[in-house]
């Protein structure tokens, strides 16, 4: 199918596209990679009256470390995002959820900030961003504002953005060098939409007890969701999982849709939490012997 | 800087690279670039399949990646480097990859397989020596309903190699 007929606006710098953005508001979609925008389009799920593609704003495309962060402009391609050393080094989860989001094809276009900014319920650099601990920057004409990552996401395709901001960029924490991570998802193929995806990061003290952790299911409810694990700091690491997978199934109230009802998805967050509870265990075992 | 507008329903001319040659067609802004390497530049090896991303027939190189054709427009590509599944090797021959496409029988119909070998191409290049886990990981965002993917893997690991002692 093809789109409705729509004005192409392409900006060359982020000051143009807000301008743009005051003027349009609600009438425009920002298109940037168009791995989700592109097939809304297509299937004529949106009818914007103005795109504005901001593919080639060169300031959107960077990769910083600051102090304590690691910053992403929206505009950064997934598969360069794959392959950068800082986010490697810096922010591991992200480069292990990076494998799970659509395919080697549209990796090669889509962006980090595009996942983010349309806020699919199943998508898995939102939830990654919610485990993580990271912001979004959201730019208007008038102001930057920054959003906890775990407040920006209000439900399916749904955001804090207002139609007159651009999510321009990702604030990623810089993980501890001793702590584990893991993610994993069960969709129909891979690449396909999860039907439920689990991330998790945690740090062990040197008895083997849970020191941290951040935990996260995506897939599962409207938006990605963080299960609040704190009552089982100071637990040993080999006994969390079993724990951890009752708790969440309990917190959790599941979307049903045609891919999966609500139990499957209860019984499909169970499955998958322990295993990654147990795969951030071992990397943060690994990682803790090894810095000692 | 200066912001480019293009009118709804405005023809205009894309200029970009398609297989080495310079070229150019009119397009509007809603025209998706497969829709333009296809009816404007008469590349019929660029297949047109979902039209939204998911099955992978309209995969083309867009500056050396392996993209989809379909979920970007032509006014997007103005300038691009562009090849399609023509420009993969001389006319009348056919390039590793595609010997080895022939010699393990890894199509059938062959209406994905123009996308496939685009893939293949950039993945190689990234990946000269995979293993079968990454090859079908690369697969995936492709859909072939005659072929069951092995003989697409195999070819592509023969590929693989070929290329590494051939160069």
């Amino acid at each position: 199918m093809k789109p409705v007929a729509f004005d192409y606006y392409r900006p060359e710098a982020v000051s143009e596209g807000l301008a743009l953005l005051s003027e349009k508001g609600e009438d425009a979609a920002i298109l940037a990679g168009g791995m989700t925008l592109g097939p809304m389009l297509n299937l004529r799920v949106v009818r914007p009256r103005a795109v504005i593609d901001i593919s080639r704003i060169q300031a959107l495309k960077s990769i910083a470390a600051r102090s304590n962060i690691v910053v992403t402009g929206a505009g950064v391609v997934q598969s360069d995002a794959l392959r950068a050393n800082v986010i490697a080094r810096e922010v591991p989860l992200l480069v292990m959820a990076l494998p799970w989001v659509g395919h080697f094809q549209t990796r090669n276009r889509g962006t980090l900030g595009g996942s983010v900014a349309h806020a699919d319920p199943s998508a898995e650099i939102p939830l990654a961003l919610v485990v993580c601990g990271g912001t979004v920057v959201l730019q208007s004409r008038r102001r930057e504002r920054r959003v906890p990552a775990r407040e920006f996401f209000l439900g399916a395709l749904t955001t804090q953005r207002r139609p007159d901001e651009m999510v321009t960029a990702l604030e990623w924490p810089r993980a501890a060098p001793d702590a584990g991570h893991a993610f994993t998802e069960i969709a129909q193929r891979h690449g396909d939409f999860a039907i439920a995806a689990v991330a998790c990061s945690l740090r062990l003290d040197k008895t083997d007890r849970l020191q941290e952790l951040s935990l996260g299911v995506g897939g599962v409810e409207s938006r990605p969701v963080a299960i609040d694990g704190k009552g089982f700091l100071g637990r040993p690491a080999s006994e969390i999982a079993a724990g951890l997978c009752e708790h969440a199934a309990v917190s959790v109230t599941p979307m049903e849709d045609h891919s999966a009802g609500a139990d499957y998805r209860i019984a499909l967050t169970r499955v998958l939490l322990e295993r990654a509870v147990n795969d951030a265990v071992a990397m943060a075992r690994q990682r803790r012997d090894r810095l000692q | 800087m200066t912001t480019l507008l293009r009118a709804a329903g405005e023809r205009f001319t894309v200029e970009l690279t398609l297989n080495g040659q310079r070229r150019s067609g009119e397009a509007e802004p809603r025209m998706l670039l497969c829709d333009f390497l296809r009816h404007e530049l008469q590349a019929f090896g660029v297949h047109v399949g979902c039209e939204h991303g998911v099955c992978g027939a309209c995969t083309v190189l867009v500056d050396g990646r392996a993209v989809r054709s379909c979920t970007q427009y032509a006014a997007q590509a103005d300038g691009a480097d562009i090849v399609t599944v023509e420009g993969l090797a001389e006319p009348g021959k056919l390039n590793e990859v595609q010997r080895a496409f022939a010699k393990h029988h890894a199509l059938q119909c062959g209406f994905c397989t123009p996308g496939i070998l685009c893939s293949v191409m950039h993945f190689l290049r990234d990946t000269p020596a995979p293993d079968e886990r990454q090859v079908r990981d690369m697969l995936s965002g492709h859909i072939c309903r005659c072929t069951g993917y092995a003989p697409i893997v195999a070819a592509v690991l023969e590929a693989a190699t070929a290329i590494r002692k051939g160069s």
